[in-house]
């Protein structure tokens, strides 16, 4: 027996030095994290298992982060879904013009990015004859409406089987009672398979986070709708969630300048939105994909 | 444990109103006040002390008032629609007279189709709320976006154009996502 350290004793300090060492560097993101993603986030549970409570913590962790960026005190609401509700859109194409004032609409009440001009509506200017959305033109510049030319905004259809919702490896956006597809931007990863997914080019991404001057903030926000999103994530037309489940109109609808949209309630037979189904020319964009969308076009005879 | 729906909505309870334009209140006397609100003359403002001898037929015979007045409307002349001795009001093709507020009822007379589906919410627009047992709704009036003189939409320059990476510089969208999107 010797005394003083033995090679094992020699080589255990020395596995256990290295040991500690690999694992603080391996744990020093963790020292980061609680700085820019606060642990409850993280450790959330999924929106539909939320609690009340927990939801409304959310709710209240999201706006003071808002005031904490932006400097804008803003309402971050989330109504849940009506019983009797089930939403659903037209747009007579007979008047539309393609003025863009609906993408316009849409671009400052959801907050969306200043920079990339986005919006959830596209207007589609198209040939006369042709139904071939892949060959409409969405960045045409000059006095509408053209000769012989035509004019389709497309948006969300919010599809009763929808694609987008089926390709979410993570449950991140489903569709609600009332019909709306959504999306939890606090859960998306970011793969875009919703947006490859999706026929009607109607998801957009986040390559970096919105930039809004905090002047021109939209204050009345919804949790699944139109409240500031992270980058990285996929984001949709809700139908104005926030607006439409507190009984309003959607953006679009009021800015339109001809009248071509007709918003309502499926499930209310004196519904503006029944009377069009039920009495005029309704065509489903790329109804062959059998999405079952609930935004249709209808053209004036 | 996904929350609970919310209540159905109850009874309508609040109003569908067509908003009233000023143009169906005077005319536009093309200066501002002092509070730079553009000031809108009641027709009585002058017809109450000038009256025409005869309805002109056309623009063009329009001599001192309402001159430049572009007329785009059909075969339609002045006494059409306007009737001698009140401005106020309008006149009905069986030649009765409607207030000018009521300016509806008199395009209504044409433009059946137009009137159906206006009147079944699916021509001419409108704000507020869908949902009428939470809050009233408004509906636009024809001249909202018609001028009667020539109601035709005039073409406009669209706003926003897109900017975003999904455009190819032909301005299509892009093929790879067309590719899947046509399965």
């Amino acid at each position: 027996m010797t005394a003083g350290p033995t090679r094992r004793v020699a080589l255990k300090v020395l596995g256990g030095t290295l040991g500690a060492g690999a694992f603080a560097y391996a744990a020093r993101p963790l020292a980061q994290w609680t700085a820019e993603l606060s642990l409850e986030e993280t450790l959330r549970r999924h929106y539909k298992e939320l609690s009340a409570e927990e939801l409304a913590q959310i709710l209240r962790r999201l706006e003071e982060e808002t005031k904490k960026t932006h400097g804008v005190d803003v309402q971050i609401r989330d109504l849940p879904a009506q019983e009797g509700v089930s939403f659903g859109y037209a747009l007579n194409l007979s008047m539309c013009i393609g003025c863009r004032k609906c993408a316009e609409a849409c671009h400052h009440e959801n907050n969306h990015d200043r920079r990339t001009n986005n919006s959830y509506i596209r207007v589609l200017e198209m040939e006369q004859g042709s139904f071939d959305m892949e060959r409409g033109k969405v960045d045409y510049d000059h006095a509408v409406p053209a000769p012989g030319k035509y004019y389709m905004p497309v948006q969300c259809h919010q599809c009763d089987n929808a694609p987008c919702v089926t390709v979410c490896p993570v449950e991140a956006t489903w569709k609600e009672k009332d019909g709306i597809v959504v999306v939890d931007y606090d859960w998306c990863i970011g793969c875009r398979y919703c947006e490859a997914a999706c026929p009607y080019h109607a998801r957009r991404f986040n390559w970096t986070a919105p930039e809004i001057p905090p002047e021109e903030m939209n204050p009345d926000q919804g949790y699944l709708s139109n409240r500031l999103r992270p980058q990285g994530v996929v984001e949709k037309c809700t139908f104005c969630l926030h607006r439409t489940r507190a009984g309003r109109l959607p953006a679009c609808l009021e800015a339109c300048p001809t009248g071509a949209r007709v918003f309502g309630n499926l499930l209310d037979p004196d519904s503006p939105i029944r009377w069009v189904l039920d009495n005029k020319r309704v065509y489903v964009l790329k109804e062959e994909l059998g999405t079952r969308p609930r935004f249709f076009y209808f053209f004036d005879v | 444990m996904p929350r609970p729906l919310r209540p159905a909505p109850g009874p309508a309870i609040a109003r569908v109103d067509v908003h009233l334009p000023d143009r169906l209140r005077g005319i536009s006397a093309e200066y501002d006040d002092f509070m730079h609100i553009e000031r809108n003359v009641a027709c009585n403002m002058c017809h109450s002390m000038r009256q025409p001898k005869a309805l002109p037929q056309s623009p063009a015979e329009l001599d001192e008032f309402h001159q430049g007045l572009v007329f785009r409307h059909g075969t339609l002349s002045c006494g059409s629609c306007h009737l001698l001795g009140d401005q106020t009001a309008l006149r009905r093709a069986d030649g009765t007279a409607i207030p000018l507020l009521d300016a509806i009822e008199l395009c209504r007379q044409c433009h059946g189709p137009q009137a159906r589906d206006f009147d079944h919410g699916a021509h001419g627009g409108m704000s507020g709320h869908w949902d009428l047992s939470v809050g009233p709704r408004t509906r636009n009036h024809c001249v909202d976006c018609h001028d009667a003189h020539a109601p035709q939409i005039p073409a406009s320059r669209p706003v926003l154009p897109p900017a975003d990476r999904g455009l190819t510089r032909a301005g299509a969208l892009r093929s790879s996502t067309t590719q899947g999107a046509r399965r």
